[in-house]
């Protein structure tokens, strides 16, 4: 299986630079990366943050189009489970991804690679923390080559 | 044909110093759908926003790509530049290269790539962005106030004065909150009940304010303008229209054990009970948990003595459903427990007491009336320790990291206080720093120091030893190093304060969000002081972070003005990103009905034809003005017939596509 991975593999593990997608619920995570930046706390430039309203906006669609298009890692970010903003949103986000980080599993992306949080508005620090772990933990993995769609130029 | 025009703000130095703006501008003019880039130094000064307009109608751009800092942050103010241009406020982007991007990355080639990328995500977005004109909605021209406190009585006056109803609700038998409970207020002495009272007494005689007292709020649904709110009206087993509040029930009520909780527990009250004698409304309670009536079914004596049959046995707790266009959190604050805190021996011995009890011991009105003594044998304390940050800049798990803010100055004041009622006695006040910061602080605690002699010593208390009679104290004097020892006849500690232990109840009720700490959040922490992230919903008072009387005066008052702003409109627009069915796709399964926290999704029955007949087929609509626009629905959506205005599939998909170039 991993044949195929080694052998196709482009870029040296050296210099690579893993691409990761961060959702972040604008009430809680987005403002959390706010104010990391507010706080001027250091996360790696490879995570690219997309605004949603809320962690129950994102379809699981959005989780696989970004690891066809070329992600190496996703995260979706929410509130706190009980504090969401639209009350119960984030209780569907949480049953939601617990299934798909199981489609993920059987299809061959390694667990490391997906993420849900919570990170509320206040949790600067803990925003900058999650997004060093992730990239830390995708950089070991190395690229992503499962689901990618070999047409797409990244 | 989109002509997208893209802005791109230096921010000063702030995006420029780790962007290459050149190498942005240049990446921008080769995206798609780009007719006109510009940067400029500072885009939201009224040159920079006079830049976009003019160039929206010079370059005939119809949709819009701000490149500067964080949307929750500006996005409103090129909303309205757009609108001013003419263009639907919507169909601008915002791409955040400040906090997201220039902030938090030092490699300025990496930082300018992902500018480059982020923008570029935002422009795949814009380019699918359609107009959307929000709906508009009645305001319910009423205010409620949770907590009566100062900040509720200060907050509930304020709008009364411009002429709008407030109702205020309180949990305790009456309104009046902690500063009630104080002696004076520092920095001026003046005397707390002098100034409280009044604008208690303004708040009841107001008719324009209801009181609610013993109530509380149970259930919060609706949004800014339409809040729909369920009060439980306690039962004070008391009738509030015929009772005059003559006292003689408190004076005949066999049960004299229980602890007042106004008094800090240093005195008892009766089962049927005032917090105390100014109290607002002046109705007592029944406590049915010491009530011999209520545990035994004997007793009855206050209904037998009440002159105008007030009492009442069978009052039943209320529940009152009332619409608010705007609500006003001032639960204010607590002292944290001391459980924890061993070595100052306050769960042990009655003569080391809180700040907070303190007042109480000094106050005319207090338990001892107004002589200070000490809880255990009720003698003169000749020598009292106080001790500054008890639990306060504390890192550890039993105390709080924050600084309480009001303790330095309350500590002065104490001093002072017994120095004025005993000047041959000595206080000693253990203190890690002072801090004075605020009007005619710093003049206060030098008099107590340089005109009342008080010993202020930098170090914190080791230990507490109680002997004969006495409390031993072990210190350290930490500027000379010397070990201290001090043998008081009285120790006050400066508990740390804490937000209330139902404030993530009321949180989550309100669906506003806390601190680490459970203080209430505020919008933006220098230029949204009272607002919440919840439109219609503020903050007055320590239920927001430590603060002291002044600064809760202030904030009570702006957040009255917050919340006028609101009532003063006979309509408010509705956030126009809200959930669309796609009714030809629908299958009318209803499962974004069952999703949706605010019941926006109902049913319709939608008339086509099918076999030349004319039949019903059930499918969902959303209601525009109760939709918040989450979106969970889309995601739930079987068929995929919903949409999220504003945040649409197709443009969160041109967004991922974007960043995955």
């Amino acid at each position: 299986m991993s044949v195929v991975a080694s052998s196709t593999s482009v870029k040296n593990v050296e210099e690579f630079e893993p691409l990761i997608v961060a959702f972040c619920c604008n009430w809680c995570s987005y403002a959390g990366a706010d104010l990391a930046g507010t706080s001027r706390l250091n996360y790696p430039a490879n995570i690219k943050i997309i605004r949603v309203p809320c962690s129950c906006r994102v379809n699981s669609n959005f989780v696989l189009r970004a690891f066809q298009r070329g992600a190496d890692g996703v995260i979706v970010a929410g509130c706190h489970p009980g504090d969401c903003h639209y009350m119960t949103g984030n209780y569907y986000t949480r049953r939601r991804f617990s299934l798909l980080k199981n489609l993920l599993e059987y299809v061959g992306i390694e667990e490391a690679r997906f993420k849900v949080d919570w990170i509320s508005a206040s949790e600067g620090n803990k925003f900058a923390y999650v997004m060093n772990d992730v990239l830390e933990k995708v950089h070991k993995l190395g690229p992503n080559r499962k689901l990618r769609d070999s047409r797409w130029k990244r | 044909m989109q002509r997208v025009g893209v802005f791109i703000c230096w921010c000063g130095t702030n995006i420029s110093n780790t962007v290459n703006i050149d190498e942005v501008m240049t990446a921008v003019e080769n995206m798609p759908g780009v007719a006109y880039s510009k940067d400029y130094q500072y885009m939201c000064s009224e040159i920079g926003q006079n830049l976009v307009k003019d160039t929206i109608k010079e370059h005939n751009l119809n949709r819009i790509v701000v490149a500067s800092c964080s949307p929750r942050m500006h996005e409103s103010t090129f909303r309205k530049a757009a609108e001013a241009a003419g263009l639907n406020p919507y169909l601008l982007e915002i791409a955040n290269i400040r906090e997201h991007c220039s902030w938090v990355h030092k490699d300025k080639e990496a930082a300018t790539q992902k500018a480059i990328s982020l923008t570029r995500a935002a422009v795949a977005k814009a380019i699918l962005n359609d107009e959307l004109i929000p709906g508009e909605v009645g305001v319910e021209r009423r205010a409620l106030v949770i907590g009566g406190g100062i900040a509720g009585i200060q907050t509930a006056l304020d709008i009364a004065d411009a002429g709008y109803e407030v109702d205020l609700v309180e949990k305790t038998p009456s309104i009046g909150g902690k500063m009630a409970q104080l002696d004076k207020t520092f920095p001026t002495l003046d005397c707390s009940a002098c100034i409280l009272t009044p604008k208690m007494v303004d708040a009841s005689m107001s008719s324009k304010i209801n009181l609610y007292t013993y109530s509380e709020v149970e259930e919060v649904s609706g949004f800014v303008g339409n809040f729909e709110v369920a009060i439980r009206q306690k039962a004070r087993s008391v009738d509030m229209e015929k009772c005059t509040g003559c006292g003689i029930c408190l004076a005949k009520c066999p049960i004299k054990t229980a602890l007042s909780e106004f008094e800090e527990g240093l005195s008892n009250r009766p089962a049927i009970y005032t917090p105390f004698p100014q109290a607002v409304p002046n109705v007592p309670v029944i406590d049915r948990e010491t009530c011999m009536k209520f545990r035994t079914g004997r007793c009855g004596v206050c209904e037998k003595v009440c002159p105008t049959k007030a009492v009442d046995y069978d009052q039943k707790d209320q529940i009152l459903n009332k619409k608010y266009g705007a609500i006003i959190v001032t639960t204010g604050y607590d002292l944290i427990d001391l459980d924890y805190f061993g070595e100052y021996q306050y769960m042990d011995h009655p003569d080391v007491i809180t700040g907070l009890e303190f007042e109480r011991l000094v106050n005319a009105a207090g338990p001892t009336g107004g002589k200070l003594i000490r809880p255990s044998d009720k003698k003169k304390p000749k020598k009292v320790v106080f001790i500054q940050c008890v639990g306060s800049r504390d890192k550890s798990d039993r105390g709080k990291s924050y600084c309480s803010k009001i303790c330095c100055m309350y500590t002065a004041k104490h001093a002072m206080l017994l120095k004025d009622k005993y000047p041959d006695s000595e206080a000693y006040v253990f203190y890690i720093d002072v801090r004075t910061a605020g009007k005619g602080f710093e003049e206060f605690q030098r008099r107590a120091v340089e005109n009342y002699g008080v010993n202020y010593i930098k170090g914190m208390v080791g230990k507490i030893f109680p002997t004969n009679n006495k409390l031993q104290v072990n210190g350290v004097d930490s500027l000379s190093g010397e070990i201290l020892q001090i043998d008081a006849d009285m120790v006050v500690l400066a508990a740390a304060t804490k937000a209330k232990p139902e404030a993530d109840d009321v949180a989550r009720m309100l669906s506003i969000s806390t601190d680490s700490d459970s203080f209430f959040s505020e919008a933006h922490p220098k230029l949204r002081p009272v607002e919440t992230h919840c439109a219609g919903i503020y903050l007055a008072g320590a239920c927001q972070g430590p603060k002291d009387i002044p600064e809760t005066v202030a904030q009570a008052s702006a957040a009255a003005v917050k919340a006028i702003g609101v009532l003063s409109k006979s309509k408010l627009v509705n956030n126009p990103c809200v959930s669309e069915v796609d009714k030809s796709i629908c299958s009318g399964c209803l499962a974004c009905a069952d999703m949706c926290p605010y019941e926006a999704i109902s049913e319709k029955i939608v008339e086509e034809k099918a076999n030349g007949k004319i039949v019903g087929r059930r499918v969902a609509e959303v209601n525009e003005t109760l939709c918040q626009g989450c979106g969970g629905c889309t995601v739930t959506c079987r068929p995929g017939a919903i949409d999220l205005k504003g945040f649409s599939n197709k443009q969160i998909l041109a967004e991922v596509d974007a960043i995955c170039r």
